[in-house]
């Protein structure tokens, strides 16, 4: 038992030994886009300013479920990029702190009506809209139309070759039922969830997994968000994007600072920082093709060009409240996922 | 304990453990920080940096002779208790008495203000208004706090055995403590924490209602895939692949075990070695490969669809699939279990059985397989529970085929992020491999399997009967041949462009994650994986031996002492490998992130998660392998003087050679390849292999995933191979070379 003790004492000296030496700035810097694009942000961030930065990637649900587990004792300073619902229900929870920042000048409207419908906890850093792609090889190989609104995958020839992730589990698939509801009305809305349902391959877990699927030719539809989609284009894979017809939903994606940070000042200089157009154009670099918050950043010829889409008028403040998600989600799994297939 | 012993202790009054403890809890109180320092022990800063006033790094006393944080001072009183019993015989009444009462006081005031006070004053609300506000509060505990709690827990052990518990033995004793008390703190406390969440109601009240509103849930319960075209619920899904991997493994494993160890078939190294890959294999590259040859437009699938003239389908996702790329990676773990049995079992019998005249098959029937039963019990419940705990490959191949690991992770990382479902989820999971454990318990009843008795134990295994060789060795080959190409499938996939898209080959996905420069200041690390790879190396490099120690020792108690509770503390330490890696993963954060156990965003939380998820293996490792030495060998030793540590390190543990072997490459492949509790621990400063993998999987870039995960799988076979060599094989005194005539 001596030994025992010996063994754990030397090991935990092993792990402090090997953390770095404490330095003036740092920032623990909570990332919830893909990895190239949350790793430029910290390298663009470090090089801009010297604020060593500390860098963590998960799924915006994930970091949501952290920043809810450390409320008490909170690690993290800043939380940036995501769906922008996890945001708002952070801050409809009292997990992140209010911040005016002075760039909101630069920004787009939508940025600025997400920051003021959550009481400045929360701001919008870039958009992208719903749609969905397909495999034009698959599609070819089973002889089916190219599909051009959201009523036609409810057709029957597409059966079995549509795909979508499970609004319980992703929050694509809840924007995707919430923008059904808010373009159908509710009854005309869930009927179209359940004529789909008929042609649903498998609903996937995360909301993007469907398009690569698609990608790697192991479904044919992908209902997502379109950046989603014409990244695994530009990536090589054999992907056309739709916008459909009927017009469709957007998502906002979301920075807040986490309440308590222990890095406060550190985490203003940051979020200032991601606002700027400069900083925004470093998603060009990473194959993320949403449409940034700050009117002078750059956009890409692939990106999906927001102004010619029909977007419609997503409330985001009603269908992000924890109630009416609740509501909705709890009507589809008893109306719509119990129906045979 | 041997009269000898007992009076070589009576003459000695010094009690030199006794000592020892009191110098590292007096270390630990008047010269350590109390508690943790935000840049570890090691740095060294704490030194020069107003130690040992400044309040940061001040120890107890010295924050006790300033006047701060008073309530640490009790600890004192009881640290200096003990001194009373020094002078005293072992056998005098107040010996253990005194050691039994400060001990117990000491660590009971540790943990007491330890959860009063926290980081906002006091915990709870009645404390404040009994007390009123304290204006004053505590962080996490620090390397001092941790040797004061050793020295109180150890000062209370040897109490115990001085009032003549276990026949007084001071090892057993101690070891017993300290294993309950670290299984307490890791496993029962957090997930008491964590389950207690399933009770609580949106208003933050506590309802058995809520419970069983969850429990009843068509989702988890649902028969309607029997009954119509719909689903089933998780629970029966879950329950259903399990039994079925559970009994495909174990005879896999059998089958390997066999064939390596009584035919005359050849290539039995290279065979060895094959079962090791899989388990040496990050979550997720199987089932990538099972997608790119099976699925959809994977390559089988689209050549037997052309041969045929039939749609190719998506019959991979869903239970097939899961049940596949399950089998390929559990098989090994049967195999481990399997081959120390398997050559465990005495030749002796066998040859005393075929000297009676039985037969090749006759002696197998009645002598071998009876004889191997705690090793099919082992391996068909650890298959069962792997299955269970499993959530890279239901989550990459499960289709619609809903399990409860995956359905707790996304209770819980989901849009609804339902705790309380996903606690209920975790109790469901809980029963089931509960229940798996005393079906396990109630086949083998209480026959005794020992046959290494140290009498005279040597000869050789006979061969199988033909009737069984034949189909064991296709079995074998079949399935060796399908792991063989599965893993080419992996190596080339991480040398083409885009696979499946592009074939061109390419180095460029290994250039990425391991890219090196050389400059002034000497080898830069530029690679984009190199920074996950060290800390795993490291993290996985600290858990594997703590993981085997601990192991061990909890399986020499559970074999080889009796105690009151041992069933209990059986139940306990099995316990955390019932618990899926999600729950884990949440309950740590929760339980660990707030004062007194503050380690959240540190290594030392994913070492403890890998030490006390891999415990049970090298427990049920152990466990198989001890109930095969017969107990006269221990006898022997303590009848000539040794005590029971020196009987442990001497005797038993030369003979658990496969034992530690096992649990070390286990331990430290798992921390290697782990990947559903570490999900929620790493974080920026220690990030794993696996959560960047994942990463890419997620980006759909599984080239680079496929590259790193071909890098991982050598170093683990390098790793694996030097711990083999330095553990080195088991010397049970069988004649070596299986000799042609032996049949």
């Amino acid at each position: 038992m001596k030994k025992t003790t010996t063994i754990a004492l030397l090991s935990s000296a092993l792990l402090a030994s090997s953390t770095a030496l404490a330095s003036a700035d740092k920032l623990t810097f909570y990332c919830s886009a893909q990895e190239e694009w949350c790793q430029v942000m910290a390298n663009g961030f470090q090089d801009a300013t010297g604020i060593e930065v500390n860098m963590t990637r998960k799924s915006s649900g994930e970091t949501f479920a952290q920043v809810k587990a450390e409320s008490s004792n909170p690690k993290g300073d800043v939380w940036w990029g995501g769906t922008g619902d996890p945001h708002l229900q952070a801050a409809e929870e009292g997990l992140t702190e209010p911040y005016v920042s002075p760039m909101r000048g630069e920004l787009n409207d939508w940025a600025i009506s997400q920051a003021e419908s959550a009481g400045d906890k929360t701001i919008g850093i870039y958009s992208g809209a719903l749609g969905y792609g397909y495999n034009s090889d698959l599609l070819k190989a089973n002889n089916l139309p190219e599909p051009k609104c959201w009523k036609d995958l409810t057709k029957p020839e597409y059966k079995g070759h549509v795909q979508m992730a499970n609004p319980n589990s992703s929050g694509t698939a809840y924007t995707t039922l919430a923008t059904m509801v808010q373009l159908f009305g509710e009854e005309d809305g869930f009927q179209f969830m359940k004529d789909l349902h008929k042609n649903i391959n498998q609903y996937t877990k995360s909301g993007s997994a469907p398009i690569k699927a698609a990608g790697r030719g192991e479904n044919t539809i992908g209902i997502v968000f379109m950046h989603d989609a014409v990244n695994q284009a530009v990536s090589g894979f054999p992907i056309e994007v739709v916008a459909p017809c009927e017009g469709t939903g957007y998502e906002i994606g979301s920075m807040s600072i986490i309440k308590g940070a222990r890095n406060l000042e550190e985490a203003k200089k940051f979020y200032d920082w991601a606002l700027t157009d400069e900083a925004q154009s470093l998603a060009l670099g990473v194959k993320a093709f949403q449409v940034p918050s700050n009117k002078g950043a750059e956009t890409s010829p692939s990106a999906p060009d927001l102004s010619s889409i029909k977007l419609i008028d997503y409330d985001f403040k009603k269908y992000g409240s924890s109630d009416e998600r609740k509501r909705l989600l709890k009507k589809w799994d008893d109306e719509v996922s119990t129906l045979p297939q | 304990m041997t009269l000898a012993e007992t009076s070589r202790l009576e003459s000695k009054v010094t009690h030199p453990t006794l000592v020892l403890w009191l110098i590292v809890g007096w270390v630990g109180f008047a010269l350590l920080p109390w508690y943790g320092l935000e840049d570890g022990i090691l740095s060294f800063e704490w030194l020069l940096d107003g130690y040992p006033f400044e309040d940061d790094y001040a120890p107890a006393l010295f924050l006790g002779l300033q006047g701060q944080k008073l309530w640490l001072m009790p600890l004192a009183l009881f640290l200096a208790m003990p001194l009373l019993a020094i002078g005293k015989s072992r056998s005098d009444e107040s010996y253990g008495k005194i050691l039994v009462i400060a001990g117990a006081l000491g660590f009971g005031w540790l943990i007491l203000q330890g959860f009063s006070i926290g980081i906002r004053g006091w915990n709870f609300e009645w404390l404040n208004q009994l007390f009123g506000e304290l204006g004053d509060r505590q962080f996490g505990m620090g390397s001092g706090a941790m040797l004061v709690a050793s020295a109180f827990l150890f000062i209370f052990t040897q109490g115990i055995a001085a009032r003549g518990a276990v026949n007084g033995d001071i090892f057993v004793v101690g070891a017993i403590g300290f294993v309950v008390a670290i299984v307490t703190t890791f496993v029962f406390y957090p997930i008491a924490n964590m389950l207690a969440s399933a009770f609580i109601t949106e208003e933050n009240t506590y309802s058995i209602r809520v419970f069983f509103d969850k429990f009843t849930d068509r989702r988890l319960w649902g028969l309607s895939c029997i009954t119509a075209g719909g689903r089933c619920g998780a629970a029966w899904n879950s329950l259903f692949l399990a039994i079925l991997v559970g009994i495909i493994t174990t005879g896999l494993g059998l089958a390997f075990a066999l064939a390596v160890t009584r035919t005359n078939m050849r290539f039995k190294q290279a065979l060895r070695a094959l079962t090791v890959l899989p388990i040496i294999t990050p979550p997720f590259v199987i089932g990538l490969a099972i997608i790119l040859l099976f699925g959809l437009s994977g390559s089988v699938t689209v050549f037997i669809s052309d041969l045929l003239g039939i749609q190719p389908t998506r019959w991979v996702y869903g239970l097939p699939g899961i049940l596949i790329a399950q089998t390929l990676a559990f098989t090994p773990i049967a195999f481990l279990v399997l081959i120390g049995v398997v050559e465990g079992v005495s030749p002796s019998m066998e040859e005393a059985a075929q000297t009676l005249r039985a037969n090749r098959w006759n002696t197998f029937r009645t002598v071998s397989w009876p004889l191997m039963r705690p090793g099919i019990a082992n391996a068909f419940l650890l298959g069962f529970i792997e299955s269970m705990a499993d959530f890279g490959n239901p989550l990459v191949l499960g289709g619609n085929y809903d399990v409860l690991s995956t359905e707790i992770f996304f209770a819980i990382v989901g849009a609804q992020y339902d705790q309380g479902r996903a606690a209920v989820l975790a109790i469901v999971l809980l029963g089931f491999t509960l229940a798996a454990f005393w079906a396990q318990r109630f086949w083998l009843g209480k026959k005794s399997y020992t046959t290494m008795t140290g009498k005279g134990d040597s000869g050789i295994h006979p061969h199988l009967p033909r009737a069984m060789a034949v189909p064991v060795f296709t079995i074998a080959a079949v399935w060796t041949l399908f792991t063989i190409i599965i893993y080419c499938m992996i190596i080339y996939g991480s040398f083409v462009e885009l696979w499946g898209i592009n074939n061109s080959l390419t180095f460029k996905h290994y250039i990425t994650a391991f890219s090196v420069r050389l400059d002034a200041e000497g080898i830069r690390w530029t690679g984009s994986a190199w920074n996950s790879f060290w800390t795993t190396i490291q993290i996985a490099g600290i858990a594997a031996p703590l993981t085997a120690i601990v192991g061990l020792i909890t399986a020499y108690l559970l074999t080889r002492q009796n105690f009151a509770g041992k069933n209990a503390f059986e139940f306990g330490t099995m316990l955390s490998f019932a618990i899926p890696g999600t729950v884990i993963g949440v309950s740590y954060i929760l339980a660990f992130n707030v004062p007194p156990i503050e380690i959240t965003g540190t290594g030392i939380i994913l070492v403890v998660s890998f030490i006390f998820r891999n415990m049970p293996v090298g427990v049920r490792a152990g466990i198989a392998s001890m109930s095969q030495l017969d107990k006269s060998l221990d006898e022997s030793s303590l009848t000539l003087g040794a005590n029971s540590w020196q009987t442990f390190l001497k005797v038993i543990l030369p003979l658990l050679r496969p034992a530690i072997l096992a649990a070390l490459v286990y331990s430290f492949v798992r921390a290697m390849t782990a990947i559903s509790a570490v999900i929620f621990l790493v974080s920026a400063e220690y990030d794993m292999a696996t959560s960047y993998i994942i990463g890419r999987v997620e980006n759909n870039d599984y080239g680079l995933a496929i590259a790193y995960s071909t890098t991982l799988i050598f170093v683990m076979l390098a790793v694996v191979g030097a711990m083999q060599f330095l553990v080195g094989r088991a010397k049970i005194g069988r004649r070596l070379d299986q000799s042609r005539t032996n049949v």
